[in-house]
């Protein structure tokens, strides 16, 4: 905030203040400044006494008192977090308390000023840290912590954060309460962020919906109508809504109208929300089989290996990318921690394609053309990595933290945000299945996988080492597999069950578009994730899931194939 | 094997062996006085009648899986079917002896359910159970083998199918919505036909039911192999092309075997549910039906009494090492999958064929069995 | 079934055949005859070990842990197991129980409800434990309950429950709904609170989420709340996917004044922590009030999306208490010591502290019986005091359940609770609900459990 607006400011707070507390007498002088008694270091102190009329004193004169500076105080007031520290000579004083930490055997916080929020320095020039016992907790009595809230949204208006802003914007328009008015116009002259803006300006609109004048009433429908303000809609029919005596509080004829006109917009955008909504989640969720398919699709559908393992080389991946994490947590500076998931995708599939190609050269290799063996053998070693998992990491799940640049959401417009994460993996699974075309179809390497898939004496006389190929195609499998696994993370927890929540998923994506058919798989993912998407605001979760399988299998009757099938004439195994 | 040997004489001597195997254990129950090392604790005869219901459902999985090469990874539905149907007539026998004291079960008690749903309403009467305990299942394989068999989905797909089926009835069983108990199931049972259930003699009585079941299953089982009908099974594994071009309906043949199959996993599940006192989805889902199709490959497909062995044994090595090395058994379980997979296909009864024929030096080739 | 033991035996009959008779027929019977002996062993061998009799009144003590320890449940139940080792540590250091150690045998349900119920028997009737701690989800205790009633054993079940149950044979130290999910929302709809209108119950379809909303439901009713307010709704066990619910949790919330109220249980919780978080919703405008997240979850979950929340329990690991303090240290001394995974990281929370108490009031009522024969332990049970790490509690003098302080938290970024509310001493357990059950009462003293009240 700058300098000069800061008197200005001073005088909106300090009225609005007086209005709040001492309504009838002071409502008069509503925009004189109030001369401060006593000078602010003095009133924070006075919070701490043991007398209630003195804090209750303190608390009132510091909120006249209208500077944003005390916004972190009143905060920490509020969450408990405000201490008063006695030093050893007696000197009494308030500080902020951060986290507890422990430092050597003492509990106790790194402190800030109450006033300010600045870090204090020690005498050591390291941020000043207090034991706990040197510090006693500030409690506000019940009744001035439900007096702090409103206090505190209207503080909150010119808070840094743009979030906090447009959250309090939201709540005081809720409120209803007309002396907030100037405080939001002013708020509102100086916001650059467009969805505070955005807030404000509905927050005003609500606000102004029980003006006096009609004409300012109708004002306030329209632009909140125009604006497609979603969570007026309550407000506005509270306005035109009929009681039991068939009056509404709205009498005006053109303002009723007005409010109509504007629920039915709003309303209408509500439904253009939804249904931009439930596209962007049937993409996402299909993106996320298309991922946990596609290792699935190679391991199966170009081996015919069913391995049920699959999941469990996701979970690896997913326990690599938790590694990364805890490596990079260790051992390097925090502001490059977030990068640690970039680099975790090439490594988990690093780690799941070694494990594949180990795996299939120590079992898979010799149950080719026993498929139905090849499930029950790599069941056993899902079994045996399940269990591994749960002794080394323990069976609670781990904590992998979405990187803050994954964190939120792109605002599309008023009601529509769309999360970084699954817009990454959206992205991550287009690139994989490109990826794969490329290396398949288009690469020396690939016509080598097709070749010995079709049909492997006829490679083997062609001169292709097909045990070197199956095992590389495998641990491609495998690696997607445990690339899947890192982009799960985003999404989801990282447990040693992570794997068996997408195996039959995983397996019906790749049946249904047709073994050994990439396109298939595909269309198979966005097919049924788009259709769960759109049958579970209709059934829940729960039946839109049973039908998609119902469905799946009547499209199995239609077409034992799949989506795509291979072309040949035998379809035997 | 099976393969030689059509005479009834072979049949009998297993019938008698399998007889033989629980009325022993019966006998160890009640005969020897409680501190004698020969004496079967009440706790151990209960488990074995768990295990032999087991049998039951392996026999049906080896008569689909060894002999006709269909891989269903959906018999714990059938299971299911079974036991739930048992399950709800034991529901409704508890009359108002529940926590609730109410007419209804307690489950829908607590779901505020009012009335009792119709298809509660049979299970009333203790036939109609029984009868449905053998229909339900008969019928919905009939359905879904009907529709999948049709359209020749056969192989790797039938498997993931009924994968995918399991998946969705273990969601369906889990619905408070559906009032068959959601999560918890159907237990707190009292009474069968009026016999309590906490009674040892009820205990021995659903043993020697369980042990009857299980010789009669295996002697319709050994039937079918050994009929015409069985060869055409064998044949179907082996070559399904070929059994077609030889004017066969093979997919006639498999709804017949997938229905038989599903009967005794129906059976084996209504045997279950009274022994154990409890039945949840938590036994039709995925896993329990995978673990089903090891027990009779470890014990050996193809061959019947494998599949008992293999039932009994895998339950009994669980209950043990699930006790004795709660932290090391499912690595036990892992290594016997892939052991058995990479060593012993035909499973742990082909390693006493094989020594057998070592020592009889007359070692005849096997059929090889094809997926 | 051992293969060398079929050789072995195989042998022995191939050496003694007669010549004349059929040799493979003799070999095939052999055979049977040779399965049939070694099953026979196998059960005479389960049989065997069946000599050890907790009766005996030198030996140790034997207590059961039944909890999973492999399966979908071990992420919450394998802590619990590691707490009661650790109190049976502390309590043999100390000398035992009345001069005699306590022997504590394990065993691993794998999160199966039917093995449930055969390892209680087996505890109970193979090893005569003299009581039991085990069990966390409900269908694991319905499972089990039949057994204990029938055998009359001893089972002390250590995590919040949904209630409307009294059995005779179970120590209930979790919470009743009453302990927390009514005083959770009371305070939601108090000034304190923030005055919510409107509640969204969120839970996992099984009786716990069923019942406490069911609960829940009638006492937003007869408290005001219009119908139209409140909303339920179910997913299924390890759902994934909240796309779909959080965009109907928005719509719902617009306006203000909404929360939620979520008995979301285990592995769902970090997906729609996160969506819920990523569709721009926050604890400010729509607060989650959880009942099934504690500390032990929150170690294995970005908690950045949590941060806010709520969560109420009767306890959590920042209780100032001086026995907690040492309890906290104790625990992670002891998963350190054990190289038990998580090691010094592992925290504590409301069903670890449960458990813990649980064992020492068994051990305290054992010791006012002097004996530990169940129905003289579970009379001299009532009334029992214990210096819990949260704080005093005490085990009801009629109902088996336990009486325990409730606490609010807010979920801090390092995965623990700020406590913001705690109720006025201990809250006294009701296992029937004054809102949906108000005519039962659960009392072993002068009734038989469920009784209906005049």
């Amino acid at each position: 905030m700058i300098q000069a607006s800061r008197v200005g400011l001073h005088l909106v707070l300090s009225a609005l203040f007086a209005a709040l507390f001492f309504p009838n007498q002071v409502r008069a002088q509503a925009f004189a400044q109030m001369p401060l008694a006593t000078p602010l270091d003095q009133l924070i102190l006075m919070l701490a006494d043991e007398d209630r009329d003195v804090v209750e004193k303190a608390f009132f004169d510091l909120g006249k008192s209208g500077d944003e500076n005390l916004l972190p105080t009143l905060e920490a007031l509020r969450e408990g977090s405000l201490y008063l520290w006695t030093k050893p000579k007696g000197e009494r004083r308030v500080v902020i308390g951060r986290e507890l930490i422990v430092r050597g055997a003492v509990e106790g916080y790194e402190v800030l000023e109450a006033y300010g929020a600045a870090p204090m320095i020690g005498p050591d020039g390291a941020p000043l840290f207090l034991p706990e016992a040197a510090l006693e907790s500030i409690r506000l009595s019940r009744r001035l912590r439900i007096k702090i809230g409103p206090l505190l949204d209207r503080l909150r208006l010119f808070s840094p954060e743009a979030e906090v802003r447009e959250s309090a914007a939201t709540k005081v328009g809720l409120s209803g309460d007309p002396d907030a008015l100037p405080l939001l116009s002013k708020a509102l002259a100086k916001e650059k962020d467009r969805w505070v803006r955005f807030a404000l300006t509905e927050a005003i609109g609500l606000i102004r919906l029980s003006d006096e004048d009609p004409a300012v009433r109708k004002a306030a429908a329209e632009t909140l109508g125009k604006i497609h303000a979603m969570d007026s809609v309550p407000t506005l029919e509270a306005r035109i809504e009929a009681d039991d005596t068939g009056v509404s509080p709205e009498t005006d004829v053109a303002v009723k109208a007005a409010v109509s006109e504007a629920i039915q917009k709003i309303k209408a955008w509500e439904v253009w929300t939804r249904t931009v909504e439930t596209i962007f989640s049937g993409i996402s969720l299909s993106s996320i089989l298309l991922l946990v398919a596609l290792g699935l699709a190679i391991t199966f559908g170009l081996m015919g290996v069913i391995n049920m393992a699959h999941g469990e080389l996701m979970m690896l991946g997913a326990y690599t990318t938790y590694m990364i994490q805890e490596f990079f947590v260790a051992y390097l500076p925090s502001d490059i921690r977030d990068v640690y998931f970039i680099l975790a995708i090439p490594f988990a599939f690093a780690v799941a394609a070694l494990f594949g190609y180990l795996l299939e050269k120590s079992i898979i290799k010799r149950l080719y053309g026993r498929p139905l063996e090849t499930l029950l053998a790599t069941w056993g070693i899902s079994l045996i990595l399940q269990q591994g998992v749960r002794q080394i990491f323990g069976a609670a799940n781990v904590d992998v933290a979405s990187p803050a640049w994954l964190s939120g959401g792109v605002r599309l417009a008023a009601g529509i945000q769309l999360p970084y994460n699954r817009i990454f993996i959206i992205f991550l699974s287009l690139s994989a299945v490109f990826s794969v075309y490329m290396l398949v179809l288009r690469s020396s390497i690939g016509l080598k996988i097709r070749a010995v898939t079709q049909n492997r004496r006829m490679s083997a006389c062609m001169g292709i080492t097909t045990e070197r190929v199956d095992a590389l195609t495998f641990a491609l499998g495998a690696g997607l597999a445990g690339m899947a696994g890192a982009g799960l993370t985003l999404i989801g927890n990282v447990g040693p069950d992570l794997g068996q929540n997408y195996i039959v998923d995983s397996f019906l994506v790749v049946v249904t578009g047709g073994v050994g058919k990439l396109a298939g798989t595909v269309g198979a993912a966005f097919g049924i994730g788009g259709l769960n998407k759109l049958m579970e605001p209709g059934f829940g979760a729960i039946y839109a899931k049973v039908f998609i399988l119902l469905i799946v299998i009547l499209f199995l009757q239609k077409r034992p194939s799949g989506l795509f099938p291979a072309k040949g004439r035998s379809i035997d195994l | 094997m099976c393969k030689n040997k059509t005479g009834i004489g072979d049949t009998l001597k297993w019938v008698i062996f399998l007889s033989a195997f629980w009325i022993i254990l019966l006998l160890m129950n009640t005969v020897p006085p409680k501190d004698s090392f020969f004496h079967l604790t009440d706790f151990n005869l209960n488990t074995a009648g768990k295990y032999m219901a087991y049998a039951i459902l392996a026999l049906g999985i080896d008569l689909l899986w060894g002999y006709t090469g269909i891989l269903s990874l959906g018999q714990g539905i059938f299971f299911g079917l079974g036991a739930y149907c048992m399950g709800m007539y034991l529901m409704l026998s508890i009359g108002g002896e529940g926590a609730y004291q109410s007419d209804l079960p307690d489950f829908m008690v607590w779901n505020q359910v009012q009335e009792l749903p119709f298809f509660w309403k049979p299970f009333e009467s203790f036939a109609f159970s029984m009868l449905g305990i053998v229909l339900v299942p008969a019928l919905c394989a009939f359905v879904f083998g009907f529709l999948t068999f049709r359209s020749r989905i056969k192989g790797v797909y039938f498997s993931i199918i009924t994968q995918a089926l399991a998946l969705t009835v273990w969601l369906l069983f889990n619905q408070n919505s559906m009032n068959l108990g959601g999560t918890n199931g159907l237990t707190d049972f009292k009474s069968i036909l009026n016999f309590p259930l906490s009674d040892i003699s009820t205990q021995r009585m659903l043993f020697v039911v369980t042990g009857i079941c299980l010789v009669l299953a295996f002697i319709l089982c050994r039937y079918i192999t050994q009929s015409r009908l069985g060869k055409v099974l064998i044949a179907i594994r082996d070559n399904e092309g070929r059994i077609r071009f030889s004017g066969y309906s093979a997919s006639q043949y498999k709804l017949f075997v997938f229905v038989i199959s599903a009967v005794l996993a129906g059976i084996a599940g209504a045997l279950y549910v009274p022994q154990v006192g409890i039945i949840t989805p938590g036994q039709i889902g995925v896993l329990p039906s995978i673990e089903m199709i090891v027990w009779v490959a470890v014990g050996g497909r193809g061959t019947l009494i494998g599949a008992i062995l293999g039932a009994i044994g895998v339950n009994w090595a669980r209950s043990f090492l699930t006790s004795n090395y709660p932290d090391l058994w499912l690595y036990f379980l892992g290594a016997l999958f892939v052991g058995v997979v990479l060593y012993f296909p035909k499973g742990m009864w082909e390693v006493s064929g094989r020594i057998k024929n070592l020592f009889s030096r007359r070692a005849k080739k096997q059929p090889v069995i094809v997926n | 079934m051992s293969e060398e033991k079929k050789e072995n035996l195989s042998d022995a009959f191939e050496e003694t055949a007669p010549s004349g008779i059929d040799r493979r027929k003799f070999l095939k019977l052999s055979g049977a005859g040779a399965l049939g002996i070694a099953a026979s062993g196998l059960m005479g061998g389960l049989a065997f070990s069946n000599t050890a009799q907790a009766g005996d009144k030198k030996g140790p003590i034997k207590i059961g842990v039944l909890h999973s320890l492999s399966g979908t449940m071990a992420i919450s139940e394998v802590s619990l197991r590691d707490v009661v080792l650790m109190a049976v540590e502390e309590i043999n250091a100390k000398g035992g129980v009345m001069g005699r150690k306590l022997e504590p045998v394990v065993v691993d349900p794998a999160s199966n409800w039917d093995l449930f119920a055969e390892k209680a028997k087996e505890l109970l009737l193979k090893e005569k434990v003299a009581v039991t701690f085990g069990c966390w989800t409900s269908v694991s205790r319905k499972s089990v309950l039949p057994v204990y009633e029938k055998n009359n054993g001893l089972l002390f079940y250590p995590v919040q429950y949904e209630g409307e149950e009294c059995s005779r044979n179970v120590f209930y130290t979790g919470a009743a709904v009453n302990q927390q999910a009514v005083p959770a929302v009371e305070y939601l709809m108090s000034r304190d609170g923030g005055e919510y209108k409107k509640f969204y119950l969120l839970g996992t379809d099984y009786v716990y989420p069923r019942t406490t909303n069911k609960i829940l439901r009638a006492m937003l009713l007869a408290k005001g709340v219009p119908a139209k307010n409140i909303k339920e709704e179910y997913t299924p066990f390890h759902h994934q996917d909240y796309q779909t619910i959080v965009q109907k949790l928005k719509a719902f919330s617009r306006g203000g004044g909404a929360c939620v109220i979520s008995t979301i249980n285990g592995d769902s919780n970090v997906p729609f922590y996160k969506e819920f978080a990523n569709q721009g919703l926050t604890s400010g405008d729509v607060p989650i009030m959880a009942f099934s997240v504690a500390e032990d979850e929150l170690r294995g979950m970005d908690t950045s999306a949590l941060v806010g929340h709520l969560a109420a329990w009767n306890y959590f690991q920042s209780v100032k208490t001086p026995q907690n303090k040492k309890f906290v240290a104790a625990f992670k001394a002891y998963c350190e010591k054990n190289k038990l995974p998580g090691g010094k990281d592992r925290v504590t929370d409301d069903p670890i502290e449960a458990a813990y108490f649980g064992v020492y009031l068994w051990k305290q009522a054992v010791e006012k019986a002097k004996t530990t024969d169940v129905d003289a332990v579970r009379k001299a049970a009532y009334g029992q005091e214990f210096l819990a790490p949260g704080g005093k509690v005490k085990l009801d003098d009629r109902n088996h359940h336990t009486h325990k302080p409730v606490l609010i938290g807010e979920i801090l970024k390092n995965g623990q609770f700020d406590v913001i509310w705690k109720s006025k001493g201990l809250v006294k357990p009701e296992p029937w609900s004054e809102y949906t059950s108000p005519d039962k009462g659960c009392d072993w003293v002068d009734h038989k459990g469920t009784y209906k009240k005049v």
